[in-house]
């Protein structure tokens, strides 16, 4: 117990790290999600295609492979950036699916009338999207958002591996520095992780009976 | 909604205005890997040879050995994380709360925890109190760990989903819960969960690759192991093979696990839908 009081410090950086990790993940990620839903239900069919190419291509990668690509093939091309910022981009770029096929799935479960409504009334495609569509279908698909920042919160785990001194990260060093006191180290970050994923389990079931839509 | 009732059927002048548009989205594309493609040949990565080397057998034979070492593993923890989750099933349908109580904490406690803290928990944890564990081991008991927590609730859904008349009738002709959830319940609910099982898996497999974090010899830790050896201008051609391999065999089990979902729901009606931050994990 005293190794974790002791370090109570560095577990706080480590969490900071952690907490700043996936929230700029998050917002990318969904920002990049929703666009990539609304080329996905698009008129274009190039963009379409280019949008279900990008979400096969990623859901059947490992988030590892994508660290990969973003820690060792970026520098190739001459993109020199902070660990930080490579782990954000592979979160980023690897969540943005799956916020995808949730957003999608909340287009889909709009009622006909409301899309044929806002084009009988004469509005565009991005028109009735963005004013009819997406406000009432990021509504219904609270609680698999929600769930895909959980699993994005804890993904963030894997940036340890790559430079990024996170929670896991500090838990591992500490834990090699304290091989006495491996199983308070390891339960402190248990709870640190546990204390972001079902508070937001929690906020979750709130958020969601406070925007439902009545049908 | 089906997605055709957001724009009308595009006219000459729409159709004009899209192909125009893609082909110059495309160009635009080109030239952004155009500029890639130069600054990697400046450097020389992209010269024949440096693709050539995935043709040599002895880099294929290790690429081979990785991808058998990531299925195995991958095998091993699915076979034990439905074991594992069957029981946790079983303990949380259960109308014993000593039962019920900590198979749902289990649940709670494994779905709440990042994958990667558990496997070095087992790595780093274990040898610490006494417990030397091989590689293998820690990534196969992470992945059971969490993967449990996650199957078990994809039974207790499939089990939940099936209509109340089927435990009613099975009470009607004398059998008792647990004869009831083995003979009537379960064989109906594996049908209804077997696309939700296989993404499941295909999760699983791509969380092997995690087995790299602590040195085992996987896909991955092999083709990095493999870079290191021939040098960093090989990790282009190298890296692109292993993502192909992820998704040549996710990509199939993912599609088959979508065919037998349109199947079993033709004939069914339903059945359990894996959720999208499961398969994020």
């Amino acid at each position: 117990m005293d190794a974790v009081l002791d370090n109570l410090d560095t577990f706080r950086q480590g969490f900071v790290t952690t907490l700043a990790l996936t929230v700029v993940s998050t917002v990318l990620a969904l920002a990049l999600g929703t666009l990539l839903a609304a080329m996905r239900v698009s008129p274009v069919p190039t963009l379409r295609a280019a949008g279900t190419t990008y979400v096969e291509v990623v859901r059947n990668t490992p988030l590892t492979v994508v660290f990969f690509f973003a820690v060792f093939v970026l520098p190739q091309l001459d993109i020199l950036l902070s660990f930080f910022t490579f782990a954000v981009i592979a979160v980023s770029v690897y969540h943005a699916a799956f916020f995808c096929e949730a957003v999608r799935s909340g287009i889909n479960s709009v009622g006909v009338g409301q899309a044929e409504a806002a084009r009988s009334i004469g509005l565009t495609f991005t028109q009735s999207l963005r004013l009819v569509v997406l406000p009432q279908a990021f509504r219904t698909v609270v609680p698999p958002l929600i769930n895909v920042v959980i699993a994005l919160t804890k993904n963030t785990s894997i940036a340890a591996a790559f430079g990024v001194v996170e929670l896991t990260a500090i838990t591992t060093r500490l834990a090699n520095g304290n091989s006495d006191a491996v199983l308070a180290i390891f339960g402190g970050s248990a709870v640190c992780y546990l204390a972001l994923t079902l508070t937001s389990g929690f906020l979750a079931g709130r958020l969601e009976r406070r925007v439902a839509v009545a049908r | 909604m089906s997605e055709a009732v957001l724009y009308d059927a595009t006219g000459p002048r729409g159709r004009r205005r899209i192909l125009i548009g893609s082909v110059a989205g495309v160009v635009l594309v080109v030239l952004v890997l155009g500029v890639a493609v130069a600054r990697l040949a400046a450097k020389g990565v992209l010269e024949g040879e440096r693709w050539q080397i995935l043709t040599r057998g002895d880099l294929l034979e290790l690429l081979g050995r990785g991808l058998v070492a990531t299925l195995r593993a991958a095998a091993l923890a699915m076979v034990l994380a439905m074991a594992v989750g069957g029981l946790l099933a079983v303990a949380r349908l259960s109308r014993r709360r000593w039962l019920a109580v900590p198979a749902g904490a289990w649940v709670e406690l494994f779905r709440g925890l990042p994958l990667l803290l558990v496997i070095l928990f087992l790595f780093l944890g274990l040898p610490a109190a006494g417990v030397t564990i091989s590689t293998f081991w820690a990534l196969v008991g992470g992945l059971t760990l969490y993967n449990s927590a996650v199957i078990g609730e994809i039974f207790r859904a499939g089990v939940l989903s099936l209509p109340k008349g089927q435990t009613e009738a099975a009470y009607a002709v004398g059998l008792r819960r647990g004869q009831t959830l083995r003979l009537i319940l379960l064989p109906q609910a594996v049908r209804l969960m077997l696309p939700a099982l296989i993404s499941q898996g295909v999760t699983l497999l791509k969380d092997t690759s995690l087995g790299f974090v602590i040195a085992y010899a996987e896909l991955l830790r092999t083709g990095r192991n493999a870079v290191e050896f021939l040098g960093g201008p090989y990790s282009i051609p190298v890296y692109t093979a292993i993502a192909a391999l992820y998704i040549a065999v996710n990509a199939s089990l993912s599609f088959l696990a979508r065919w037998l979902d349109r199947r079993t729901r033709r004939r069914y009606g339903r059945t359990v839908q894996p959720s999208a931050a499961d398969e994020a994990a």
